[in-house]
C-alpha cells in the first residue's frame, strides 16, 4: 500500500501550524509556504488519480490495524479525482487571493486555507463514517475562519449565521451516525455495508432513518432546496476567493451522498427509493430557485451564490438517478460547476474590487472594464450551460441520463426552462455592469492613492488597486480556472470515459468491501 | 431507566431547537449546547444501556458495555466545545461590529442603500 494515500491529509496539516508557528509575522513566507503546500497536493493528487486509474481501490489501514476496528482511509477514481479538482481550485483561488490582495486583509489566511484543505481532502478519502464527520468539522472551522476574514459587520453577522445552520447540521450528523451505529454496530463504511445487506428487511425502520438523516445531512451542505437558505448570505458577505474555494463544499455534500448511497445503502432498495423520491424534487426546486435567485438578486455575490445552488441542483439531478449513467453524468458536471462557480466568485470579486460594491445597479465605467467583460462573459456562458463550454455537455449528459426516468417530462422541463432564466439574467447582469455604464461616461480618474503601506484594518472589498501587489496574477488565476473549463470541453470524450469509469466502479460496492475487509493480509 | 434517559434527551433536543429558532445570538447559543447535550446522550445510549458493567471485555465474560459509543461521545463533546467557544466569539465580534445582537441579517445585506442615506437601515 502506498503512503502517499495519506499525505494529501497530513501535508496540509503540517503546513498549517508551521505556518502559524514559524512565520505568523513574515507574509511573504507565508505565501510561499502555502502556496508550494497546495501545489505538492496538487502533485499528489495528480499520482492518487495515475494509482486509481488502475481501476482498483487502494485501501490505507491506520497504524495498521484490521479494517473494522482500525480506521481506513479509501482511495478509489472518486476520490482521487475530488482530490485533483479540490487541489486545483485550491491553488487558482490561492494565486487569486495572494494576486488581489485578500491574504493580508487579515491573519492566519494561509494557516485557515491550509486547514480547510485538509478537511476537505480527508473528507473525501475516509472510510469510516465518524471519520468523516470529525473531517466535516475540521472543513467547517477552517471555513468558519475563513468565511470572516477581513471582518466587517455584515460578514460577522452571516457568519454567526452560518455557524448556527452548521452546528445545528453537525448534531444531526451526529444523530445519523448514532442511529446507523446502534443498528449495524459499526462505522466502518465497508462493514456496515456487509451489515445492511445481510440485515432482514422487517428490521430496517431504524436503517431507513439513519440513511434519510444522513441524506439530509449532507443536503445541508450541497444546499439543496429546503436547506439551501444558510448559502446565499454566506457566500455572498465571504471574501471572494474564499466563497471560490467554498465551491468545493457543496460538493463535498454531494460526495457523501453519491458515497454512501453506493455503497452502504444500495442493498436496501426501500431505502434507494424513499432517498430518489426526496432527492429528485429538491433537486428540481433547488434549480428552479438557484436560477430564479439569479434573475431576481441585486447583489452580484449574491448572484453568483444563486448561480451555485442552480448548479447544485443540476448535480442532484443526475446524482438522484442512482444509476451508472446518471452517476457519470454527475461526476463530469460536478468538475464543471465547481471550476465554473469557483471562476464565477473570482470574477465578481474583480468587479467589487474594480468598482467599490458589488450592487447591480448602474455605475460609472470601471477600470479594465473591457478585460473583466470579457472574463465574465466565459464564465457566464459556463455557468448557464451554453455552448460551446462544457456546462452545455454537461447539462446534455444530465438530460441523457435521464431520459429513461419517469418524470422526464418535468426534469427536461425546468433544465431548460431555468437555463434559459439564467442565460437571461445572466446577460442582464453582464449588459448593466458593463454595457450600459458608458452611458454614464467614463469614471472620473481617481486621484493616486497617498501612501500604500500595509493596511490591515478590516474593510469591503479592496478600494484602491495599488493595494493589490500583483493584479496580474489574480487575471492569470481566474484564467486558469477558465483554461480548464476549455480543457474538459476539448477533452470532453477522455473526461467523459473517466466518468463513466468512476460511476462503474461506484455501482460496484463488491469491490470495495473486498478491498476493505477480506484482502487484508496481503497489504500487511 | 429507558425512559428517564429518553425523556431527557427529547426535552432537551425540544429545549434546544425551540431556543436556536430565536433571533438573539445568545439563546441561540444556549440552544445549541442543549442540542449538543441531547446529542451526546444520544450518542451514549447507541451502544444500549447497561448498569454497573465495566466498557471491557473480562476473562470471566461477564456483562460488558460498549466502549465505542463513550469514546464517540468524547470526541464529540471536544468539537461541540470547540464549535460553542467558536460561535460565542463570532457573535460577540457580530455584536461589538454591528450594534446589536440580532441573528437574522439586515435589510441591507440584500438591497442597495437608498441614494440618499448611505447606512443602510434596521
Amino acid at each position: 500500500m502506498s503512503h502517499l494515500i495519506i499525505a494529501p491529509v497530513i501535508l496540509p496539516a503540517v503546513i498549517g501550524p508551521l505556518i502559524i508557528l514559524w512565520m505568523r509575522n513574515d507574509l511573504m513566507l507565508q505565501r510561499v509556504f502555502s502556496i508550494a503546500g497546495t501545489a505538492l497536493l496538487a502533485g499528489v493528487a495528480i499520482y492518487l488519480n495515475a494509482l486509481a486509474m488502475g481501476g482498483d481501490v487502494h485501501v490505507y489501514r491506520l497504524g495498521n490495524w484490521a479494517a473494522p476496528f482500525g480506521i481506513v482511509l479509501m482511495l478509489d477514481r472518486l476520490s482521487a479525482l475530488m482530490l485533483l479538482l479540490t487541489a486545483v481550485l485550491a491553488l487558482a483561488v490561492q494565486l487569486y487571493a495572494v494576486g488581489s490582495g485578500w491574504d493580508r486583509k487579515g491573519r492566519h489566511f494561509h494557516a485557515l486555507w491550509q486547514f480547510q484543505l485538509m478537511g476537505i481532502c480527508g473528507a473525501f478519502l475516509t472510510g469510516d463514517a465518524f471519520n468523516l464527520f470529525v473531517f466535516f468539522e475540521v472543513l467547517l472551522i477552517a471555513s468558519y475562519g475563513l468565511m470572516i476574514h477581513g471582518g466587517g459587520g455584515m460578514r460577522l453577522r452571516a457568519g454567526v449565521q452560518y455557524i448556527a445552520y452548521n452546528l445545528a447540521g453537525s448534531t444531526l450528523f451526529l444523530a445519523a451516525l448514532g442511529v446507523l451505529y446502534s443498528v449495524t454496530g459499526t462505522l466502518n463504511m465497508a462493514d456496515m455495508a456487509l451489515r445492511v445487506a445481510a440485515m432482514p428487511a422487517e428490521d430496517t425502520a431504524l436503517l431507513r432513518t439513519g440513511a434519510v438523516l444522513l441524506m439530509l445531512v449532507f443536503a445541508v451542505k450541497a444546499a439543496l432546496v429546503p436547506l439551501h437558505f444558510w448559502l446565499p448570505s454566506t457566500y455572498a458577505n465571504a471574501p471572494g476567493p474564499v466563497a471560490a474555494l467554498f465551491a468545493i463544499m457543496t460538493k463535498v455534500g454531494v460526495y457523501g451522498i453519491i458515497r454512501f448511497f453506493t455503497l452502504v445503502f444500495p442493498q436496501d432498495a426501500v431505502i434507494e427509493g424513499v432517498v430518489a423520491d426526496l432527492l429528485l424534487p429538491a433537486a428540481l426546486f433547488t434549480l428552479a430557485i438557484g436560477q430564479i435567485g439569479i434573475l431576481g438578486t441585486r447583489h452580484l455575490g449574491r448572484l453568483a451564490a444563486f448561480a451555485a445552488i442552480g448548479s447544485i441542483g443540476t448535480l442532484m439531478i443526475a446524482v438522484a438517478q442512482f444509476n451508472p449513467q446518471g452517476t457519470a453524468a454527475a461526476v463530469y458536471y460536478m468538475i464543471h460547476s465547481t471550476l465554473a462557480a469557483g471562476a464565477l466568485f473570482l470574477i465578481m470579486d474583480m468587479i467589487g474590487a474594480r468598482r467599490g460594491d458589488l450592487w447591480l445597479r448602474l455605475e460609472q465605467v470601471m477600470p479594465d472594464n473591457g478585460l473583466v467583460a470579457a472574463l465574465y462573459f466565459i464564465a457566464a456562458i459556463a455557468v448557464a450551460g451554453m455552448p460551446p463550454l462544457s456546462g452545455f455537455i454537461g447539462k446534455l449528459l444530465v438530460m441523457q441520463a435521464t431520459r429513461p426516468a419517469p418524470g422526464m417530462v418535468w426534469i427536461w422541463a425546468t433544465i431548460l426552462i431555468t437555463s434559459l432564466i439564467a442565460i437571461y439574467a445572466l446577460a442582464r447582469a453582464g449588459s448593466i455592469v458593463f454595457w450600459k455604464s458608458y452611458e454614464l461616461g467614463p469614471a472620473p480618474v481617481p486621484a493616486p492613492p497617498a501612501a500604500t503601506g500595509p493596511k490591515l484594518e478590516p474593510d469591503e472589498p479592496i478600494q484602491d488597486l495599488g493595494d493589490a501587489p500583483a493584479n496580474w496574477l489574480a487575471v492569470a488565476s481566474v484564467l486558469l480556472l477558465l483554461s480548464g473549463i476549455v480543457a474538459l470541453t476539448a477533452l470532453a470524450g477522455p473526461a467523459l470515459r473517466l466518468a463513466e469509469a468512476t460511476a462503474a466502479q461506484l455501482h460496484n460496492p463488491d469491490a470495495y468491501v473486498s478491498a476493505v475487509l477480506e484482502a487484508q493480509e496481503g497489504t500487511k | 431507566m429507558e425512559l428517564l434517559l429518553s425523556g431527557a434527551i427529547g426535552m432537551l433536543t425540544a429545549a434546544g431547537v425551540y431556543l436556536i429558532l430565536r433571533l438573539r445570538t445568545f439563546a441561540v447559543v444556549l440552544g445549541m449546547t442543549m442540542l449538543s447535550y441531547a446529542i451526546n446522550l444520544f450518542l451514549f445510549a447507541t451502544g444500549r444501556l447497561v448498569v454497573n458493567a465495566p466498557p471491557i471485555l473480562n476473562e470471566a465474560g461477564g456483562p460488558y458495555t460498549d466502549p465505542l459509543p463513550q469514546a464517540l461521545v468524547l470526541t464529540a463533546i471536544v468539537i461541540s466545545f470547540g464549535m460553542t467557544a467558536v460561535v460565542v466569539m463570532m457573535a460577540l465580534g457580530a455584536f461589538l461590529e454591528g450594534g446589536d445582537d440580532r441573528v437574522d441579517m439586515p435589510r441591507a445585506d440584500r438591497l442597495p442603500p437608498a441614494p440618499q442615506s448611505q447606512d443602510g437601515d434596521v
